[in-house]
């Protein structure tokens, strides 16, 4: 990928721009269309399209295997952790009520908390998928290991 | 705290292993995932005993997830059936888990320990979360939940054999088209009930019996669930995956997975769609009848010539839904009750039997039945639990193959149908040739020379015999089995749920 050089400077200025765009999607989910999943896939197709272009080694530099396993399971944990606050403030299992004095302002806590667990999540677990597969063929084809 | 964590018990006993799962990813450490591990499946077992007992004493309760009451919201809704159901998936999950110490350390490396244990917990939240659910959506995701994570631990008997992936795969090929038909069912009822919740469709359902969505829904719905179910034309992944997963798996999976299939779709032939459907009621006279037969005596008869033990006891799995299969079509309590009982019965006997073939795994390792060759003698007490296990498959008296079989004859006989009565008792006897070859090889031929085994750790054999005694205590003191059963097989029909509030918060 060395060579192409429109393709570089092309996905340079890229990656920024759909990273804010993912951030968007993920704190506009509570008051239009988007939410928790779509924007963890759109941030990880930033990084994958960075990976693409620049090369597994380089995404993998700050995005490895161990960390990105890590980040998921947080993800995961932030969701059901949230699950288990309502239930420890006295309200039912993910009744968002009891996050805040207010029942809106819990409300509003409690789905922005969900759907930033659930977008880190699929935003990790899309890496990985990707790391891994990228990983293999580079395995299988004896080129220069990541 | 102790009234709060009862309130808020049905959720806990999905929510606890669902929380505990990421931390073993997160702390890569195999004796701390296995600990957790350890530990969430003895408290889910604790506390679906004690949900049962609820259950058994004060009647259905219902339990609703957020701030939503049903029918918006999730509800998880338990009663005696499900409540049973819960206590066979944690039972085996925490009996397994004891057993998995040993037995994932020799079959599965280090490093991938920590997430096979998570992927073992999933597993089990899905399983307990189908069971425990009143919205059929809900009940698809976590169905999705539980099958996803199987996939994953029936390839991690890769490692000691390549064809558990392409078993796996069969599997997840299958496993979706199964959940798909199923969703497409769920999709159909929403079309023209506008409800996901199973009380509130079944009293929408009523009125829109005779149209054409309904029996089509009703079809996708059994059609997916019986893939799941492995029922008889619909088994083809469950050999090959039971085969070549990890001892652990397979124990685990062949108590718990098919049973909650089993469960799921006893809770739409009843709860949702009524029982005198009339749709339905073809369905169970011309299909599960035939099919419940046909599983008996074909996979039994499949059984008879396999060469490796595990396949064996897969075959004749699918022979054991059959005689599930063949409760429910008689469509009344005795046979309800049966099928029930034998959830129950079956889970207890195959774990106790894979268990022991687990044992011998870890000695010789291998399941082909040559590597059975003199361990009568060699392994005792796994050769016992084996023979007692395999005793209890075939159902005799004092064990609990014969409770089921017994209320499955006796539901014959009240519906008239004394052939079924014989065709039983005769599947039965191809249960003595499949287990004999076993039997006969491990205790009358002599062990090849100079092979030296020894019987298996006690880490090991104890789990397997926890459940082997179990096989034998409910076989002769079956009151409280049989009674959960009837009960549940009451509910099933006369559904005393019904309209029933949701429970109160803490």
């Amino acid at each position: 990928m060395t060579h192409y050089l429109i393709l570089r400077v092309i996905a340079k200025l890229m990656v920024g721009p759909i990273m804010l765009f993912a951030l968007y999607v993920q704190f506009h989910g509570d008051f239009g269309p988007g939410g928790g999943f779509q924007a963890g896939v759109i941030f990880a197709a930033a990084l994958i399209l960075y990976g693409l272009v620049f090369d597994l080694t380089a995404l993998r530099r700050f995005a490895s295997l161990e960390l990105l396993c890590s980040v998921m399971a947080l993800g995961w944990l932030l969701y059901v952790g949230v699950g288990f606050a309502t239930m420890l403030l006295g309200g039912r299992f993910l009744d968002y009520d009891f996050l805040a004095a207010d029942p809106v302002a819990g409300q509003h806590i409690g789905i922005l908390l969900i759907e930033l667990g659930v977008g880190i999540t699929v935003a990790a677990t899309m890496l990985i998928i990707f790391e891994v597969y990228a990983g293999r063929k580079i395995a299988t084809e004896g080129e220069d290991d990541a | 705290m102790i009234a709060a964590l009862k309130a808020h018990l049905p959720i806990l006993l999905v929510a606890v292993p669902l929380f505990a799962a990421p931390l073993c990813a997160l702390f890569r450490h195999p004796l701390f995932a296995w600990t957790v591990s350890m530990l969430v499946t003895a408290a889910a077992f604790a506390g679906s005993l004690c949900l049962l007992a609820m259950v058994m004493a004060g009647g259905p309760l219902s339990y609703y997830l957020g701030g939503w009451a049903p029918p918006w919201g999730i509800e998880f809704r338990l009663d005696a059936v499900n409540a049973i159901i819960l206590v066979i998936v944690a039972g085996v999950g925490a009996v397994t888990m004891a057993y998995a110490r040993a037995s994932v350390g020799q079959e599965i490396s280090r490093a991938a320990q920590p997430l096979f244990y998570t992927a073992m917990l999933l597993c089990l939240a899905g399983l307990m979360g189908v069971a425990a659910t009143g919205d059929a959506f809900n009940l698809f995701v976590f169905l999705e939940i539980s099958s996803l994570s199987s996939y994953v631990i029936i390839a991690m008997g890769a490692e000691r054999d390549k064809r558990a992936l392409t078993s796996a795969y069969t599997y997840l090929m299958m496993g979706t088209i199964g959940a798909t038909f199923y969703v497409i069912g769920i999709g159909l009822i929403y079309t023209v009930t506008g409800t996901l919740n199973m009380a509130d469709m079944a009293a929408r359902i009523g009125e829109l019996e005779q149209t054409r969505t309904i029996p089509v829904a009703f079809a996708f719905i059994l059609v997916g669930l019986a893939l799941k179910l492995a029922m008889y034309p619909l088994h083809l992944w469950l050999p090959n995956a039971y085969t070549y997963a990890p001892t652990v798996v397979t124990a685990f999976l062949a108590a718990t997975s098919t049973k909650v299939a089993g469960y799921a779709s006893l809770r739409f032939i009843y709860t949702v769609f009524a029982a005198d459907f009339a749709f339905e009621e073809r369905t169970l006279l011309f299909l599960f009848l035939p099919l419940g037969l046909v599983a008996m005596f074909a996979s039994s008869a499949v059984a008879i010539f396999q060469s490796d033990v595990k396949r064996l006891l897969a075959y004749s799995s699918i022979a054991q839904v059959g005689y599930m299969v063949l409760g429910v079509s008689y469509g009344n309590v005795t046979g309800l009750s049966a099928t029930i009982l034998h959830l129950f019965n079956h889970a207890l006997m195959k774990g106790g039997l894979f268990l022991a073939v687990g044992c011998v795994i870890f000695r010789t390792g291998s399941h082909s039945i040559d590597a059975f060759r003199g361990l009568g003698r060699q392994m005792p007490w796994t050769m016992a639990a084996f023979v007692i296990g395999g005793l209890a498959l075939i159902g005799l008296p004092a064990t609990v193959g014969f409770v089921s079989k017994w209320y499955l004859v006796l539901g014959a006989f009240e519906r008239g149908w004394w052939p079924v009565a014989l065709l039983i008792v005769a599947s039965s006897l191809l249960a003595v040739i499949y287990i004999w070859r076993v039997v006969e090889i491990a205790y009358l031929q002599p062990a090849p020379a100079g092979v030296a085994v020894k019987e298996a750790p006690l880490s090991l054999l104890l789990p397997c015999w926890v459940l082997i005694l179990a096989c034998v205590v409910f076989g002769v003191y079956a009151d409280p089995t049989v009674t959960i059963a009837e009960t549940a097989a009451q509910s099933l029909f006369f559904d005393p749920g019904a309209g029933l509030p949701p429970m109160d918060g803490p």
